[in-house]
């Protein structure tokens, strides 16, 4: 029998890892592709945005022009959400707890959001109330404004994180099963009682995480409400699109400093994703696993 | 006592199982409407648009040259950025799942930046970190290395926006490898090199292919992220979704519409052939991704 | 190949999962280590494998120290308690993947590969489904690719942990027929883990009977079954029933009353007697006697469970032949035929019986 191992020193590496040097080697290269495309990124946001002190960071956040963007980008937010989360939970209801034929199909048609993009989003409401449509014309002869205006912007905003919601529940709440609330409604439990105590606190930290990931998504939003908001400052810029005017103006330290605050915002998030999956991480376990 | 057995009936066709729990109706009726009004009447809008073009004039304006190329420097850069991704994205899966050191937890949550991270943000952040004067981009501008408003630069951010796919999607997946195949498979004489290109890296292969494809469908619908670093140069660094927003305000809407909807069949066939890839590997291997 | 453990420790962290112990197992011999979860015995068959390095000690393989080789180098046979079959791999590409991983040098071609590992199929009885995936079989057919394909590297010793654990009862009782047939005719070296009492006893030449990272006793089937070395063997293995006595003067007394059995020394210990081997034939005044509480029909016996005192004494369960009639308040005088005494757990020390005596 060959005695080359003999050659392997003192340890016998362990059957189900690799060697120290491979192990650091794989760490390394990992750390550095994170470090150039997440780290330096995120830390450059900061730099930029203080580059002329905390004040100027100040000026830029508190003009007026920014402070009408987060009105807006706060209005919508406070509409796109829970519609969403009415429809997610309505979604995932249906789908988790009941068998019906074209389930699969409908599930696809609530992923579909995730695959069109967002330019694309923003363009089928352009379509559809632009000048060209079939009720642009009659819209705009009563004065509905829903293209460059508010209106566009929220439906353009619900379009893109429709999915977020229900795509948290589903999974979680097939994991759970029908058991609970069965059991529940043979207690002599109505359908809304079972809801409210038993179907809502199993699924609080999934919802309450569906809910995170759409709020970012519905403040950060580009693309679609890029097409449809028609830039008017003060009136229809939200904040990623303020970011945009000012970065187009040169104005880059107060592009930076209104940026600054998003990231701070995909912080939070990133922050309180983090705390409920150390938690709640059973919980959630479903949810991980799509 | 005097009704008779019921005879046997022939299966009926019945929309849902019957069951006790309650609320079916109106929950179906919430979704049914909200997703018809909100996400498939608009998006049929660039069906009919596209009908009513007629196929001549659609194919003009979808095979006109500078879309064609916007179409293919969308398609193509998303494509390296998902190889790059499906690499670095599995390697970063690994470390996180396989080694135990300081900080896991923020290198993990740090994954999700770009989900979280608006992509407008990301765009100037890149922008300023790559362009000639920035702080990486000053490190390779001697190399004579251009990144920003260059194919590179489109290249870099479609990664940035596409990682987590692929770490979220096979990060799972490598948890629940069992360890005893490792074992097993080094009871019979594989080295840790094979255990891993053999045994582990195949087993995740539906996962991998997961990944990628949904990076790519992002990377090939990305604006936000994109425009700032790109440069937006036609038939060089002009992306598909741009093109469409240039569309849209020169309000020629057809050609908005005729490009919008080459994206969607494409991006379509791709969402088809994910669901394939899945629907095959959980026949065969008795697993989903 | 002979596979010899010499003072083999193992520690995780502070817990020690063996301690010092030392075993020889002979070529071509089919040895269950068997014991309640948490003995060790899983721990021990991942030493021998070389998935575990000992803290300890050493292991043995003919003369060869094995602590030497990696476990790739070792050809050992393992096949896993959940089977750990590659499921992306067909059956055959699972069986040939030992082979298709050797050095280039010593490794066959890949039509003898494909020879061999279908020439192993045909051997676990599962010719034809080479081109099936892992999750196209049922659990027993799991079982036996899993073990063509520890098979095929052509191990030096075969390792089993829990090897029909998952497994239906009636898959069980198949696949262990087999197995022993399979050893029989291979002839490898052989050790399985298991749980099961029945399963080892049935199966193996030796049992090694493990407790609390200690081996208890190794002996043959009959010997761990008749002399139990200790009182864990005793109360792990078979039906046992355990009272508390006390003797002097040569004489074993139960609560004050003689049993008409004789022992030296003197103290507290414990006697320790299978239900069924008791005889009703006792002097006046001496034996074990206790009224009857309840019986119930166990195969061809019927049990009976006698309360040895007024109102709380102990209670025993006595085997006594079905014909026989009894009914709740009855006396029964009886006294153990096959017996053993142990030291009171406190000074359980040595684990060695007192005195063994056959009346």
């Amino acid at each position: 029998m060959p005695s080359d191992t003999l050659a392997l020193g003192a340890g016998i590496p362990a059957p189900t890892t690799e060697a120290p040097w491979a192990r650091r080697a794989l760490m390394l290269a990992a750390f550095g592709f994170l470090a150039l495309f997440l780290a330096l990124p995120l830390a450059s946001v900061f730099t930029e945005a203080f580059r002329q002190g905390p004040a100027a960071w100040l000026a830029a956040l508190t003009e007026p022009d920014a402070l009408a963007a987060m009105r807006l980008t706060l209005t919508v937010t406070a509409i796109a959400v829970p519609a969403n989360v009415v429809f997610g939970v309505a979604a995932a209801w249906a789908i988790a707890k009941f068998e019906f034929r074209g389930k699969a199909l409908l599930i696809s048609l609530i992923d579909l959001p995730f695959s069109v993009s967002p330019v694309i989003s923003g363009l089928v409401y352009v379509l559809l109330f632009g000048s060209g449509s079939l009720i642009g014309p009659w819209l705009a002869h009563h004065g509905v404004e829903i293209l460059f205006a508010v209106p566009g912007i929220v439906l353009a905003t619900i379009f893109v994180t429709f999915p977020f919601v229900a795509r948290e529940l589903i999974p979680l709440m097939q994991d759970q099963g029908t058991t609970e609330e069965e059991a529940a409604l043979s207690l002599g439990a109505s359908g809304w009682q079972t809801f409210r105590r038993v179907t809502l606190p199993n699924i609080r930290w999934g919802l309450l995480y569906g809910v995170l990931l759409c709020t970012a998504r519905a403040m950060g939003e580009f693309g679609a409400v890029s097409v449809v908001s028609g830039h008017i400052r003060g009136e229809t810029n939200t904040m990623p699109l303020h970011v945009e005017i000012l970065y187009n103006e040169y104005n880059f330290v107060a592009a930076f400093a209104v940026a600054s605050l998003l990231a701070c915002l995909a912080l939070v998030t990133l922050t309180v994703k983090t705390l409920l999956e150390i938690r709640y991480g059973a919980a959630l376990a479903a949810t991980r696993k799509h | 006592m005097g009704t008779p057995a019921p005879a046997v009936r022939a299966p009926v066709w019945r929309f849902r199982k019957p069951g006790i729990i309650p609320g079916f109706r109106l929950a179906m009726t919430v979704t049914l409407v909200w997703l018809v009004v909100m996400i498939l009447v608009p998006l049929s809008g660039i069906f009919f648009q596209s009908a009513s073009l007629g196929w001549e004039k659609f194919a003009a304006l979808a095979m006109d040259r500078r879309t064609l190329a916007a179409l293919g420097i969308s398609f193509s850069s998303a494509f390296i950025a998902a190889l790059v991704n499906l690499v670095f994205g599995t390697l970063v899966a690994w470390v996180l799942v396989r080694y135990r050191f300081p900080g896991r937890r923020v290198v993990d949550a740090l994954v999700d930046l770009p989900f979280a991270l608006p992509t407008a943000v990301a765009g100037i952040a890149l922008t300023a970190l790559y362009a000639p004067n920035g702080w990486v981009g000053g490190l390779l501008e001697p190399l004579g290395i251009r990144i920003s408003y260059t194919q590179a630069g489109i290249v870099l951010a479609l990664i940035f926006v596409g990682l987590p796919f692929v770490v979220r999607t096979v990060q799972p997946v490598m948890e629940e490898i069992d360890k005893e195949v490792e074992e097993a498979s080094a009871t019979l004489g594989a080295g840790r090199f094979q255990t891993v290109a053999r045994v582990l890296l195949p087993s995740l292969t539906p996962a991998l292919l997961t990944g990628f494809a949904l990076a790519l469908a992002r990377g090939v619908g990305e604006y936000g992220s994109v425009i700032f670093i790109a440069g937006n140069i036609p038939y060089a660094s002009e992306i598909a979704p741009l093109l469409i927003v240039i569309r849209l305000e020169e309000f020629n809407y057809p050609a908005a519409t005729a490009i919008a909807a080459m994206m969607l069949a494409i991006s379509f066939s791709m969402l088809l052939l994910i669901n394939w890839v899945q629907a095959r590997s959980r026949k065969r291997y008795g697993h989903a991704v | 190949m002979d596979v010899t453990l010499r003072k083999i420790a193992k520690e995780f962290g502070s817990t020690a999962a063996l301690h010092e112990l030392s075993l020889d197992i002979r070529s071509g011999e089919l040895i269950a280590l068997l014991g309640p979860s948490g003995s060790g015995k899983t721990t021990l068959l991942r030493l021998i494998a070389g998935l575990e390095t000992p803290s300890a000690g050493t292991v043995m393989f003919g003369e060869e120290d094995a602590a030497r080789r990696p476990v790739q180098d070792r050809r050992v046979g393992f096949v896993f308690q959940h089977y750990a079959l590659f499921r992306h791999m067909t059956v055959l590409e699972n069986v040939s993947f030992g082979l298709s991983v050797r050095p280039r040098a010593s490794r066959p071609t890949a039509s003898e590969t494909r020879r061999r590992a279908l020439e192993l199929l045909d051997f676990v009885q599962l010719p034809g489904l080479g081109g099936r995936y892992p999750a196209q079989l049922s659990g027993g057919q799991r079982q036996r690719v899993a073990l063509a394909r520890a098979l095929a590297i052509e191990p030096r010793v075969l390792l089993l942990d829990e090897p029909f654990g998952a497994l239906d009862a009636q898959v069980r009782r198949d696949l262990r027929r087999w197995l022993r047939e399979v050893h029989d005719r291979t002839g490898h070296t052989t050790i399985f883990v298991t749980h099961d009492q029945e399963e080892a006893m049935e199966l193996a030449d030796r049992v090694v009977v493990m407790s609390q990272g200690r081996i208890e006793q190794v002996g043959t089937p009959d010997e761990i079954h008749d002399a139990p070395a200790s009182a864990f063997v005793h109360g792990f293995i078979g039906e046992s029933v355990k009272l508390p006595v006390e003797i002097g003067q040569g004489i074993i007394r139960h609560a004050g009353r003689p049993l008409g059995l004789r022992a030296h020394g003197r103290g507290a210990s414990t006697l320790y007697f299978r239900p069924h081997e008791i005889s009703r034939i006792v002097s006046p005044g001496e034996g074990l006697s206790g009224t009857v509480v309840s019986y119930r029909r166990v195969g061809g016996l019927r049990r009976v469970e006698l309360a040895l005192g007024p109102d709380d004494g102990e209670r025993v369960e006595i085997d006594i032949p079905a014909g026989e009639q009894v009914s709740t308040g009855d006396t029964i005088t009886f006294r153990p035929t096959n017996w053993r005494l142990y030291p009171e757990p406190a000074a359980d020390e040595g684990h060695r019986p007192l005195e063994v005596k056959y009346a």
